[in-house]
This record gives C-alpha cells, sequence and structure tokens, in this order.
C-alpha cells in the first residue's frame, strides 16, 4: 500500500507549500516585474488626459475600460507588438500550428484514415499542445562527439531565421492613420533582396547543424541539403525577377499595391509555377524532402536533434511554410488585396461606442478619444482576411503534394532545378519584357 | 596529421619521388573517400537486418549483407516436437503469410504419412493460400510505398488489408497466426455465409488495388525514380538463383503453382505474370500483378468448391512417417517455399529444412546494390521481395 501511495505527513505537505510560495516571490520579483518594467520601457507611453501613463496610471486604467483604449492602441502599435505578436512571430506560429493540424487531419482523409481524434473533444485540436508538451518534457541528448556550441545554437538560428522572414512580409493595409503604412515588421526599400538574403541563412545553419553533430546520416543529409537549397535559390530569385522588371521596386508592399487590378499570377504564371516548385524544394517538402529521407538516411540532418530542439526545427520549418506562402501570396496573387466582404463599423459604434442598458456611460467601445476612427479600421480587417484566405490556399497545394507524390532522387532533383527550372525562368523573364516592350503593361510610375 | 605534414615524415617516401609535396598538399587516400554506412538494424529503411554499405560520394561501391538477427532455430525446433506440435511455431518466420509457409509442411506429412485430402479441404486451402498472398503482399506493399516516401501508399493497402483479414479470422478464428493448415485438411470448415461475403469482399479489394495504377504504378515520379534502376537480367536471375516475383520480374516464366500444380491448382486456370525489364518497377509492379490474378483464383475457386463435405481427414494420434523422406514446395508470397521433411520412424521429424524465397532473392541484393545511388537503396532493397524475419528462420 505504501509503495503506491507515499505516507502523508503535514509536515511535507506545509513545507510544499512554502516552497512554491517562496518560489513564486522569488521569481515574481526577480523576473516578472522587471520584465515588466523593461516591456513598458519600449511601449510608447501616451498621455491620457494631460498626464503621462505610468506604470501605476496602466494598472488603473485596464480595469477601466473607456480609459483602456489608448493603452491598448498603444500597445498594438508598438514595435515589439509587431515584432512578437501580431505580423510578426506570434502570428505566424499561430498560422504554423494551424499548417500542422491542418495537415495531419488533411492527409488522414486523403489516405482514408481518422487522423488526430481523442486530444481535445473536437477532432483532436490539441493534438499539437500534447505534442509540444511531449517534446519539452523529453530529454535533450547531445551526441558525445557533438560540437556543442553550435549543436545547441542551430535550432534556435532556424528559427530566428524563419521569423526574420516572416518580418518582411506586409500582412494588411494601413490605415490613414498610419500614414498608409503596411501591417509589417520591416517594410524595407529593398524587401526582396531582404527575403533572399534571408533564405540564403537556411543552407548554412543546415550545414553547420549538420557538421558539428558529427554523424554520419546528419552529415549525408546536411550535403544534401546544401545542394538542393543552393541550386533551387538561383530559380527561386530568377522566376521573382519577372515582377520586379514590371514593377521597377523591390519593395514588397508597393508590390502589393501594383496588384489593386489584376495579380501577377494571370501574366506571369510560368513564373509563378517555378517559384512554386522551387519553393517546395527549399522547404524541403515530398517530393523533395530529400535531406530528411527516412528511408536512406534515418532523419537526415534532423537525426541526432531531440526533445524541443527537434520540435524548434519543426516550428522553424512550419514558420518557413507559411513564410513562403505568404510570400508567394504577395508577389503573385496580390497580397491582401481584395473586394470589400468585412462590412463597415455602424457609425453610431464608431460615435458613440456599444453601450450597454443600465449602465452608466459607455463601457465597451472601439473608438479612441479623438477622431472618430477605429482602432483596427476596416481596411484592414478586410486586407488581413484577404490575406489568410490566400496564404490558406497556397498552403492547403503545398500540403496536398505531400499526400500524392513520392520522393525524387537527388539526382533528379539537381536535374529539375539546373535544367529545366533556371530555363524555365528565363522564359518567365522573356515574357515579362515582352510584356513591358509591346506596351501593354507599362513600368512603374504609370499605375 | 600535423606529423605527415612536416618535412621529416617526407623523407621517409620512396626515393622514386624526387619532389615532395608542398605542406598542406598531399594526395588524396582511396580509403579516405569511402563511407562505411551501417544501414540497419536500428534504421527506418532495413528491415531486422544490415546492411554494411560503402558510399563513395552518393554511390555504393560496396553492399554486404548481414541477416541472421532474427534467428530462431525453427528448424532445430521442428526436430523436439511431434508433426502436429509443430504447426504453430512453424508459422512464425512469416506470420502474415502463415497458410503459405504451412503448406509445404502439410503436404510433405501427408505425403510421408499417407492421407488423402477431402475435395472440399483442397479448395479451401486454396482461398486461404491466395487470400493469405494477398494479406502478404499488401504489407510488403505498405512499406515499398513509405520507403520512397510515399505515405498515401502506406496507408491505402495497409487499410485494404483487413478486408481480407476479416475473411481469414471469418475462416480460421484468428485474424494472423491462423494455423489453419494441418495435414489431412484444414483445421475447421467455414462459416454458412463465407461464400457471399467473400466473393463480396474480394471483389471490393480487387476494385481498390486498381485504384492504386493511378496514384502509385502510373506515377510519373515512382517510373522516373524505380525504371532502369537495380536492372537484374534473365541470365542473372537464373545464375543467382532468384525466386518468385523477382524472378518473373526479369521475364522467366517460372510459376509453382503452374509448373508443379499441388492439391487443385491444376484445375484452376492460373495465369502467372512476367515482365520483361528485370528493374525496380517491374519488381514492383509483378506482385500487384499477382494479388489481381490471385482475386480471379479465388473467384474460380469459390466456384468449383464442392458445397459440402468433410474438411479433414483425421490423423492417428500421434503419427509417424517410415524411413523415408520428402521434399515439397509452394508459391509463397515471396516464391518458393520448400520444406524438406526426413523421417526414421519416430513422432518426430529427424530433421527439418525449410527453403524460403527470402534468402534466395538477398543473394541478389548485393549485386544490385553495387554501383546504385544511394538514393536507389531502399527502391532496389525492397523490391526483391525480402523478408528478413523468413530469411533468417
Amino acid at each position: 500500500m505504501s509503495v503506491i501511495a507515499p505516507k502523508f505527513r503535514l509536515g511535507y505537505f506545509l513545507k510544499g507549500i512554502i516552497d512554491n510560495a517562496l518560489w513564486i516571490i522569488v521569481l515574481v520579483t526577480l523576473i516578472v516585474v522587471p520584465l515588466i518594467q523593461v516591456l513598458l520601457i519600449y511601449i510608447n507611453l501616451p498621455v491620457v488626459d494631460g498626464e503621462l501613463l505610468t506604470p501605476f496610471l496602466a494598472f488603473t486604467l485596464i480595469f477601466h475600460p473607456e480609459l483602456a483604449v489608448p493603452l491598448v492602441e498603444a500597445i498594438i502599435r508598438s514595435d515589439l507588438f509587431h515584432i512578437a505578436a501580431f505580423p510578426g512571430f506570434g502570428f505566424a506560429a499561430l498560422m504554423a500550428a494551424a499548417v500542422i493540424f491542418v495537415e495531419r487531419k488533411m492527409l488522414a482523409k486523403l489516405q482514408l484514415r481518422v487522423g488526430p481524434f481523442y486530444c481535445g473533444k473536437i477532432e483532436g485540436i490539441f493534438q499539437l499542445i500534447a505534442d509540444g508538451i511531449k517534446l519539452v518534457s523529453k530529454e535533450i541528448i547531445i551526441p558525445d562527439k557533438a560540437d556543442k556550441p553550435i549543436f545547441w545554437v542551430a535550432p534556435l538560428l532556424f528559427v530566428g531565421a524563419a521569423a526574420a522572414f516572416v518580418a518582411l512580409i506586409p500582412v494588411a493595409p494601413g490605415g490613414e492613420e498610419f500614414d498608409n503604412m503596411p501591417w509589417v515588421v520591416a517594410d524595407l526599400d529593398v524587401g526582396l533582396i531582404a527575403v533572399f538574403a534571408v533564405i540564403g541563412f537556411f543552407p548554412i545553419i543546415t550545414v553547420l547543424s549538420a557538421w558539428s553533430s558529427n554523424s554520419k546520416y546528419p552529415f549525408i543529409g546536411g550535403i544534401r541539403a546544401l545542394h538542393q537549397m543552393v541550386s533551387f535559390e538561383i530559380p527561386l530569385i530568377l522566376s521573382l525577377l519577372g515582377v520586379v522588371i514590371l514593377t521597377g521596386t523591390l519593395n514588397l508592399n508597393e508590390i502589393v499595391q501594383s496588384q489593386t487590378s489584376f495579380p501577377w499570377i494571370l501574366f506571369l504564371p510560368v513564373g509563378a509555377i517555378v517559384f512554386f516548385i522551387a519553393m517546395l524544394a527549399e522547404l524541403e517538402r515530398i517530393p523533395f524532402d530529400l535531406p530528411e529521407a527516412e528511408s536512406e538516411i534515418v532523419a537526415g540532418w534532423l537525426t541526432e536533434f531531440s526533445g524541443m530542439m527537434y520540435g524548434l526545427v519543426q516550428l522553424g520549418s512550419y514558420v518557413k511554410l507559411y513564410a513562403f506562402a505568404a510570400l508567394f501570396v504577395t508577389i503573385f496573387l496580390a497580397g491582401y488585396n481584395g473586394p470589400s466582404i468585412y462590412p463597415d463599423f455602424p457609425q453610431d459604434i464608431i460615435d458613440d461606442g456599444i453601450i450597454i442598458p443600465g449602465m452608466t456611460g459607455p463601457l465597451l467601445t472601439v473608438k479612441p478619444f479623438t477622431d472618430g476612427t477605429a482602432v483596427l479600421d476596416q481596411e484592414m480587417i478586410n486586407g488581413l482576411i484577404w490575406f489568410v484566405l490566400k496564404t490558406a490556399a497556397v498552403i492547403f497545394f503545398i500540403l496536398l503534394i505531400r499526400g500524392v507524390f513520392p520522393r525524387v532522387r537527388i539526382d533528379m532533383l539537381l536535374h529539375i532545378g539546373w535544367y529545366k527550372l533556371i530555363g524555365l525562368a528565363f522564359v518567365n523573364i522573356f515574357i515579362a519584357l515582352g510584356l513591358l516592350y509591346s506596351g501593354i503593361l507599362a513600368p512603374a510610375g504609370a499605375f | 596529421m600535423s606529423k605527415q605534414l612536416t618535412p621529416k615524415s617526407s623523407k621517409k617516401q620512396s626515393p622514386e619521388s624526387s619532389k615532395n609535396l608542398p605542406p598542406g598538399l598531399q594526395l588524396e587516400n582511396v580509403d579516405d573517400r569511402i563511407m562505411t554506412l551501417n544501414v540497419g538494424p536500428q534504421h527506418p529503411g532495413s528491415g531486422h537486418m544490415r546492411l554494411i554499405i560503402k558510399v563513395d560520394g552518393d554511390y555504393i561501391v560496396n553492399c554486404d549483407p548481414d541477416p541472421g538477427y532474427v534467428h530462431r532455430g525453427e528448424e532445430k525446433m521442428a526436430e523436439y516436437r511431434n508433426y502436429i506440435t509443430n504447426i504453430p511455431h512453424l508459422e512464425r518466420p512469416v506470420i502474415h503469410d502463415s497458410c503459405n509457409i504451412l503448406y509445404p509442411y502439410c503436404l510433405g506429412i501427408e505425403e510421408l504419412v499417407g492421407i488423402e485430402v477431402p475435395e472440399r479441404a483442397k479448395y479451401l486451402r486454396v482461398i486461404a493460400a491466395e487470400l493469405n498472398r494477398c494479406v502478404y503482399t499488401q504489407y510488403w506493399l505498405a512499406i515499398y510505398g513509405i520507403f520512397l516516401g510515399h505515405s498515401t501508399m502506406f496507408m491505402w493497402p495497409a487499410g485494404d488489408r483487413e478486408l481480407l483479414i476479416d475473411l481469414l479470422e471469418k475462416m480460421s478464428g484468428a485474424r494472423v497466426t491462423h494455423a489453419y493448415f494441418v495435414p489431412g485438411g484444414i483445421r475447421n470448415d467455414v462459416p454458412a455465409n463465407f461464400e457471399d461475403v467473400c466473393l463480396r469482399q474480394v471483389n471490393y479489394f480487387e476494385k481498390r488495388i486498381k485504384e492504386y495504377a493511378g496514384i502509385f504504378y502510373d506515377n510519373p515520379i515512382l517510373i522516373a525514380r524505380t525504371k532502369d534502376t537495380g536492372v537484374l537480367s534473365r541470365e542473372d536471375a537464373i545464375r543467382l538463383g532468384t525466386t518468385g516475383s523477382v524472378l518473373r520480374a526479369s521475364g522467366v516464366d517460372f510459376d509453382i503453382r503452374k509448373k508443379e500444380p499441388y492439391d487443385v491448382y491444376d484445375e484452376l486456370d492460373v495465369h502467372s505474370n512476367v515482365m520483361k525489364a528485370g528493374d525496380s518497377y517491374a519488381r514492383s509492379k509483378v506482385p500487384w500483378l499477382d494479388m489481381l490474378e490471385s482475386c480471379n483464383i479465388i473467384r474460380q475457386a469459390l466456384e468449383k468448391m464442392p458445397k459440402s463435405g468433410g474438411v479433414r481427414t483425421k490423423l492417428k494420434p500421434n503419427p509417424k512417417g517410415g524411413d523415408d523422406e520428402v521434399y515439397r514446395r509452394v508459391e509463397s508470397g515471396r516464391g518458393s517455399l520448400g520444406m524438406h521433411i526426413v523421417s526414421d520412424k519416430k513422432p518426430q521429424p529427424y530433421r527439418l529444412k525449410i527453403s524460403v524465397g527470402s534468402f534466395r532473392n538477398l543473394i541478389a541484393m548485393p549485386y544490385l546494390l553495387k554501383g546504385e545511388k544511394l538514393g536507389n537503396m531502399p527502391a532496389v532493397y525492397w523490391s526483391l521481395n525480402y523478408w528478413p524475419v523468413e530469411a533468417d528462420r
């Protein structure tokens, strides 16, 4: 009996409670409170009623709905929120989680099975959380002969590079009060070149992790990944050159705005196809998942990763998948442009806020104090809906291929990359130049 | 390493090399180019066996199969058990083709003891053996699909296999290890509605496996990957002693069901599928064609089967053979499967030698893998229709 249930002792029980309380006090004072103060440094605190918003005032305002609105607005417009939450990593990670769930369920339907089912009552939507908990709780095993610092840092670099990629994608148009700045972390004039610079990091990280694990199968996988990514970067870059010639800009937001009337895929379908195939190879997805080909080289360059290191690499690769799909949408499918489907806010709510009967004064309002516009305007939400829908459609096609095709061989892959795709990419450039010189489309400035 | 680069060590070179290489430059040793890979037994692309592969870049320069990880001593075990009690453990090497591995044993004992099998039992044996061949081939095909990275082709055969497993469960009561064949017939008769259910499920199964062509056998990437890889010519196939689907994929029309018909195969119209190419694609397609042929055989057997009658001739309680030996072989899912039983007037066999198709096809593997690319390794390896557990016995 005592083996199954250890003896209860009041002293141990009290000691446990006191220990926990002590740890909570120590952690809150040493980590949480300084963290909040550091966070508040980076938020541009607004002036409320002629009084600068101090942390003390902020805590007061949180519990006052009407006064909380400027605070929320200030947080939403801060750079930190952009980077960590909405257009940046948080949004991308959420999309990546959705992609993983959809992939598992969709493949299951394709393969006449059920897929995740029990976790989370409804079709297994919490399976990913369970998997995450499992990965976190697993032991991380480092190979004895590994180059430990590089091996440790490689998954973090991978996620970091994927997040840097996400930061360049404009996801929604900005409103009037944003000076028409799009919802993007980094709105660069050389956005497309920055994208290629970030993509160029992935083979380096892959080879670093493969080399540092000092093991045979990761080494072969890393060399395969290097071959694959380097040889498919060339058609990837060339396929986007047509759009750059026609728009005359490298800024991703301006490329999106050049597609208000029509998406570029109508004029440059060859470029879109080349980009899509090269994208599959860059993402290491079937049929191009040679660096992780399990029946040949165990798990390729991921073989020695365990626990949350493997989880980080997987997270990074799905964030990368989202980012590539979003880049495809941005360049070929008109990005966030689309007909208006989201209804405008009623004017009386903008003016007066939502009045709850029986309460004195507005309790919940979506209007800021000064000008009569909403925090998130109608145009932004409409653009975001279109962006997410188009990205989901592209991701669907990326996922669908996994259920239909087997894996190719490395020599077939290089043949596809160097002969066929580069040739087609040049055809695409000639199409773009033909459109330009025949006067069907005018270069930038004429829009 | 640093010692080699110093000028002192270069003096040890032969006097013919008058010019010393500058430090840091040295001739590459051939052995340095070659990397040894242990594929297995803890490798997702191996079975219960190990392939010691030496690669030079992406090419396999040497392959040394190392079977024996699942050796169970079936042959020695059989010498200590009576003829009847040998049945359940003899099917262990291929539990998903258990009817076919018991078939030559039962045929041999019947010849040794001298008993006749009822007609209905012969047909039911043929039905069970063909169903079991399909069950095995579906399993094999599923693994061939996942070896080539085609996850749908893993799930579909593994799911459709259930149709036939249900049928075998109706016949024998067990899903996988049936122990259904006994010397003198089969263990028990089938339930009353078996023929209708069997016909319906086999027809549906045939419709399903015809759909595999669209997603797998006509897939351009699969054809590009497996065509002209691991080509085994007709002469080499015969010289290396391959059997079964590997032999038929190389253009040799050899099917024991046709060449040496046992039980009632001579009364049925058996068509053996032969492809001339001898590459991995042909080797992967012949078992699939065999499954379609098995459906035909099952339909014929259901039609011609006597609707009633006994299914088992009772043996004496402890049967003994004479001072005699017998060799019988059948066509299993992996080719010829023979058993040589030596009897010395005792209730146990004096010697039981099992000759399996898997081990015969394994002999062709080093020959085929040498010179192939590493990416072709799973495509060639699993197309040989090799089941490691059966090969080790």
